[in-house]
C-alpha cells in the first residue's frame, strides 16, 4: 500500500538561485495529486526534493521537512535508501539502451543484491503487467533491448522498471510530455490503475491530464505553492486569482 | 578524433549572393565565388591526395622486398643485411607485446582517471586535473625516452625488475639479468604516453552519456559507483573499447620513446626483462644507414605494414567513439 | 503492504549492505589512486627536467653551436635555429592547405565529398610519424638526392594539416549562421563572406588549431631522422641538412657522453616549455570563448 507524503516548509536551491519557497503540503496515499504550473515554477524541482534527485545537479541543495510514510527524507537516511522506496519516471523514457527488456526491470532488485532467479522473473511479469506492457513484451523479454521499443512502450518499461522495487510512492515528472496522444492514453490508464497500490505524485503541464487523473491537483508559481485543492475545486471555483488566471489561460 | 558528425546543415540562401551590388557595380562575384571555391576544394583534396601519396610510396618502396620475401617476411625471424635476408617476425613481436603491455598498465589508470574526473571530482577540480592529464600527451616522446633512459631504467634496474624477478619470476615472464633496458621499461613509457588518449577519449564518451540514464539508475537507488557502472560505463563501453583501440594505435606506432629504452635487438625472448626491437624503432634506427636496395625496401615494407594496421585501427576506434558520441550531448532536466 | 508485496519488502527496509557501501568507498579511492600514478610521471618528467637541465642552460648553450666530442661547453643555438627554420617551412605548406581544407569542410562540405575528407582528415591524424618521415623521403629526398631542411618541412607539414583542417572546421561551424546571412544581404559575395566575415570571427579559433599542430610537431623526431638528418653547423638553405632540437636531444641522450647528456637535458627543458607555452596560451585562448565577440 501507498504511504502519504508530508512536506513541510521545503526549500530549494540552484546555487544562489532559490527555486522553492516554503512548500508545505500533503499528498494523501493511494491517490494521484498532480502538480501544475507554467514552465521554470519549479514544479519539477519539487518531485525531484521528495526523492532527494535534486541534489545530484551540481551545486544544488533544499532544506526542509520531508515525511514519505514514517520515512524523514531529509534526516537520518541515506539517499540511497530513500530512493530505494521512491519510484520515479522522468520527463524522457530513458531506458538503459544496452540491456535487455527483462534485465531494464529487474535491474534495480540486481542492484540491490537480489538474484533469486525464479523471484525475479516473477517480480518482472507481475512489474510488467502492472504497467500493461506485458503482452507486448512477454515474448521478446531477453531479445529486445530496452531501446528498441517505441516511445510509448519505453516510457511503460521505465514504469515497470520503477514499480518493481516495490517502491511505497510514484514520483513522476511529466511523463508523457514526449509521447503521442495514444500513448499518452494509456500511461493515464495506467496511472488511473496505480493508485491503488501506490501514492502517486504526478508533474504536468497539461491541466486536461490533470483533471483526468489526480484527486489533488497544487498550482506552483515563481517556486511558490499557490494553492492545493481537490482538483475540481482548482479547475472550477478555485480560492487564489491567480490559479485562476493560469488554468482560464490568462498565462502560462 | 570524434569522426564525422552530422552537423545541422548551414542553410546558406545560395542565390543570394548572386543578387548584383548596385554601388560596387555587379561583376565578377560569380567567376570570384567559383574561382575560391575550386582553390578550396583544392586544398580539401590535398588531404585525400596525402593519403594516396603515403600509400603510393609505401607500395612503390617495398615492392622489392615484397617480391623477394612475400608473406613469410612478416613470418620469419632471420634480420641480417649482410646476406640481404630479411624476416620482420620480432619486430612484429615486439610492437606487439610493447603495445599490448602498455594497454594493460594504461587502460585501467585511463578509465579510472576519466571516471574521478567526469563523475567524482570536485567541480572547481575538474578543468585542471583535464588539464594536467592532458599535458602528458603534450610531452615529445623523445623527452620522455630520455627521462626514461635516466630515470625510469635505473629505477627498474635497481628496483623494479629484481622485486618483480623475486615474486613473480616463476611466471617466467621476469626472469634473466636485469638491464633495465628491455621490453618492460617499453612497456611502461608507452603505458604513460597512452593515458591521456585513453583518457580523454573516456571522458568524452562518458560526458555523452545522457543525464537521464544515470537519473534513471540514482533513482532506482543506486550508491555512486554502481550508477557510474551501469548508467554511465555500461552506455559508454563501446566508446570506452575506441578509445582503447585509438591508445593501441598510438602505441603500435610509437617510436623514438620505444627506440631509447627497448634495447632494439631483433630477438624473441618470453622474459620482459630481454631487450626487443619495435617495427618503428627498427626504421627509426636503420633506415638512414640502410646500405642497398633490399634493406631499404624491407624497411620500407614494415613501414607499409605499420600504416596499414595503424589505420584499420584508426577507423575501427572512431567508429566505435561514433557510435556512442553520435547521439544528442548530455543535458540536465530543466 | 499488499500481499503481492513480500519479495523485497523486508529487503527494502534493510540497510545498503556493508558489500555495496565497500564497494562505492574502493570505486572513489581507486579512482583517485589511478590520478596520482598518472599524474606521479608527469611531476617527475617536469621535476627532471628542470632539476637536470636548468644548470645546463647559459649564454653559450643558447648562441654557440656542438663542440666536439670531448670538449666542453659549446649550445644548441643551431639546432634552435633549425627547429624554427622546418617549423617555418611547414607552417608555409601546411596552414593555407590546413586551412583551406577546413575552410572547403565548414563552407562547401556538407556532402559525401566533404565525409571522405573529414574522415579521411582523422584516419591521417592517426598515422605513425615514422611513416610520414618514408614518405616525406622518398618525394624530397630521392628526388634531391640528400637530406634538406625541406624534406623535414614537408614531413611536418603533412602531419600538421589534419589537425588544422579539423579545428579550423569545427571553429568555422562555431560561427552563427546569421552572421553569414547577415553578409549575404548585404549583398557581399560568397568568397567575400567566407574570408572577411566567417574567417574573421574565427580567426582565434583557427589560431587555436594552429598552435595546436605547432606543439604537436614542435617535438617530432622521428619524421626528421632521415629527412632533416641532422647537421653539427649552422644551415639557412633549403635544400641541405639541418640541425633539430629534437634530433639533438635524441643523438645527445643516447650517447656515452655526459657532457652530452647534460645538454640534452637542457635542451628538452628548453623544448617543453615552448611547447607547454603554446598548449597554454591555446587553453587561455580557447578558455575566453573562440569566437570574436561570441561568449
Amino acid at each position: 500500500m501507498g504511504v502519504g507524503i508530508k512536506v513541510d516548509k521545503l526549500n530549494a536551491w540552484f546555487g544562489k538561485t532559490q527555486a522553492l519557497y516554503d512548500i508545505t503540503m500533503d499528498a494523501p496515499a493511494n491517490h494521484a495529486t498532480a502538480i501544475i504550473g507554467p514552465s521554470g515554477c519549479g514544479k519539477s524541482t519539487f518531485v525531484r526534493c521528495l526523492n532527494r534527485m535534486h541534489e545530484t545537479v551540481p551545486d544544488a541543495r533544499a532544506a526542509g521537512r520531508v515525511q514519505i510514510g514514517e520515512l524523514d527524507v531529509y534526516n537520518g537516511t541515506s539517499a540511497v535508501q530513500i530512493r530505494r522506496r521512491i519510484g520515479m519516471v522522468f520527463q524522457k523514457p530513458n531506458p538503459f539502451p544496452t540491456m535487455s527488456i527483462y534485465d531494464n526491470v529487474a535491474a534495480g532488485l540486481k542492484l540491490n543484491g537480489f538474484h533469486d532467479h525464479k523471484r525475479l522473473d516473477e517480480i518482472v511479469e507481475r512489474s510488467l503487467k502492472l504497467s500493461a506492457l506485458w503482452d507486448e513484451v512477454k515474448d521478446s523479454l531477453r531479445k529486445k533491448s530496452g531501446a528498441s521499443l517505441s516511445g510509448g512502450q519505453q516510457q511503460r518499461l521505465c514504469i515497470a522498471r520503477a514499480l518493481a522495487v516495490e517502491p511505497q510512492v510514484l514520483l513522476m515528472d511529466e511523463p508523457c510530455s514526449a509521447l503521442d496522444p495514444i500513448s499518452t492514453g494509456k500511461i493515464e490508464e495506467l496511472i488511473f490503475q496505480l493508485k491503488e497500490k501506490f501514492t502517486i505524485v504526478i508533474v504536468t503541464h497539461n491541466m486536461q491530464q490533470a483533471s483526468r487523473v489526480a484527486e489533488f491537483t497544487g498550482f506552483f508559481l515563481l517556486g511558490k505553492l499557490i494553492e492545493l485543492d481537490k482538483t475540481e475545486k482548482i479547475f472550477t471555483t478555485p480560492s487564489d486569482k491567480r490559479t485562476e488566471d493560469y488554468i482560464t489561460g490568462r498565462f502560462g | 578524433m570524434t569522426g564525422p558528425q552530422p552537423i545541422a546543415k548551414p542553410e546558406v540562401a545560395a542565390s543570394s549572393d548572386v543578387q548584383s551590388q548596385p554601388l560596387l557595380g555587379a561583376g565578377n562575384s560569380h567567376v570570384a565565388d567559383a574561382i575560391f571555391h575550386l582553390a578550396m576544394l583544392a586544398c580539401g583534396l590535398c588531404v585525400l591526395a596525402l593519403v594516396g601519396v603515403i600509400l603510393y610510396e609505401l607500395v612503390k618502396g617495398s615492392r622489392l622486398s615484397w617480391h623477394a620475401f612475400g608473406l613469410k617476411f612478416f613470418f620469419q625471424s632471420e634480420w641480417d643485411p649482410v646476406n640481404e635476408q630479411f624476416g620482420a617476425l620480432p619486430f612484429v613481436y615486439g610492437t606487439l607485446v610493447s603495445s599490448f603491455l602498455a594497454l594493460l598498465l594504461a587502460v585501467p589508470l585511463a578509465i579510472g582517471v576519466a571516471v574521478f574526473i567526469t563523475e567524482m571530482c570536485p567541480r572547481w577540480l575538474k578543468g585542471p586535473l583535464a588539464f594536467t592529464t592532458e599535458l602528458l600527451a603534450a610531452i615529445p616522446s623523445v623527452i620522455y625516452g630520455l627521462w626514461a633512459i635516466f630515470v625510469l631504467v635505473p629505477l627498474l634496474r635497481q628496483y623494479g625488475e629484481p622485486f618483480s624477478a623475486r615474486y613473480f619470476g616463476w611466471t617466467g615472464l621476469f626472469e634473466g639479468p636485469p638491464y633495465g633496458i628491455g621490453m618492460l621499461a617499453a612497456g611502461i613509457i608507452l603505458a604513460i604516453m597512452v593515458v591521456p588518449i585513453v583518457s580523454s577519449i573516456t571522458r568524452e564518451v562518458m560526458t555523452a552519456v545522457p543525464q537521464q540514464q544515470r537519473e534513471a539508475v540514482l533513482a532506482l537507488g543506486a550508491t555512486r559507483w554502481e550508477m557510474i557502472r551501469t548508467g554511465v560505463l555500461r552506455n559508454a563501453r563501446a566508446g570506452i573499447l575506441g578509445g582503447v583501440i585509438l591508445g593501441l594505435g598510438r602505441a603500435l606506432g610509437e617510436t623514438m620513446a620505444v627506440t631509447m629504452v627497448i634495447g632494439n635487438r631483433p630477438e624473441i625472448a618470453k622474459s620482459l626483462f630481454a631487450p626487443g626491437y619495435t617495427m618503428a624503432s627498427v626504421i627509426a634506427n636503420e633506415f638512414s644507414e640502410a646500405t642497398g636496395d633490399t634493406y631499404l625496401s624491407a624497411l620500407i615494407e614494415i613501414g607499409l605494414a605499420l600504416f596499414i594496421v595503424t589505420i584499420i585501427v584508426n577507423i575501427l576506434a572512431q567508429f566505435l567513439v561514433w557510435t556512442v558520441t553520435r547521439g544528442t550531448p548530455a543535458r540536465s532536466h530543466a | 503492504m499488499p500481499e503481492t508485496v513480500t519479495a523485497t519488502a523486508d529487503f527494502a527496509a534493510a540497510p545498503i549492505s556493508l558489500w555495496r557501501r565497500g564497494m562505492n568507498s574502493f570505486a572513489t579511492f581507486a579512482a583517485a589512486v589511478s590520478v596520482i600514478l598518472v599524474l606521479l610521471p608527469l611531476g617527475a618528467v617536469f621535476g627532471y627536467l628542470v632539476y637536470k637541465g636548468i644548470g645546463s642552460i647559459n649564454w653559450a648553450f643558447l648562441t654557440q653551436t656542438p663542440k666536439p666530442v670531448g670538449e666542453a661547453g659549446g649550445g644548441m643555438a643551431n639546432a634552435i635555429a633549425g627547429s624554427a627554420f622546418i617549423l617555418l617551412i611547414a607552417s608555409v605548406i601546411g596552414v593555407p592547405i590546413g586551412i583551406g581544407a577546413g575552410i572547403y569542410l565548414a563552407e562547401y562540405g556538407r556532402n559525401q565529398l566533404g565525409n571522405i575528407i573529414r574522415f579521411t582528415a582523422d584516419v591521417l591524424n592517426g598515422v605513425p610519424s615514422i611513416v610520414i618521415g618514408i614518405v616525406a623521403y622518398g618525394i624530397v629526398v630521392l628526388s634531391q638526392g640528400h637530406f634538406s631542411a625541406l624534406a623535414g618541412g614537408v614531413a611536418l607539414a603533412i602531419m600538421m594539416i589534419p589537425t588544422i583542417t579539423r579545428t579550423t572546421e569545427e571553429m568555422l561551424l562555431l560561427v552563427p549562421n546569421a552572421v553569414r546571412e547577415a553578409a549575404y544581404g548585404l549583398g557581399v559575395s560568397r568568397w567575400r563572406t567566407t574570408l572577411s566575415i566567417t574567417l574573421r570571427t574565427a580567426t582565434s579559433g583557427v589560431i587555436t588549431g594552429v598552435m595546436l599542430a605547432f606543439a604537436r610537431v614542435a617535438g617530432e623526431t622521428a619524421p626528421l631522422l632521415f629527412t632533416a638528418f641532422g647537421n653539427q653547423y649552422w644551415n639557412w638553405k633549403i635544400n641541405q641538412p639541418t640541425a633539430a632540437l629534437s634530433l639533438q636531444i635524441f643523438t645527445y641522450a643516447i650517447s656515452p657522453f655526459d657532457e652530452w647528456h647534460r645538454q640534452a637535458w637542457a635542451g628538452a627543458l628548453i623544448l617543453i616549455v615552448l611547447i607547454v607555452v603554446a598548449v597554454s596560451a591555446v587553453r587561455l585562448v580557447a578558455g575566453r570563448g573562440m569566437l570574436k565577440g561570441a561568449n
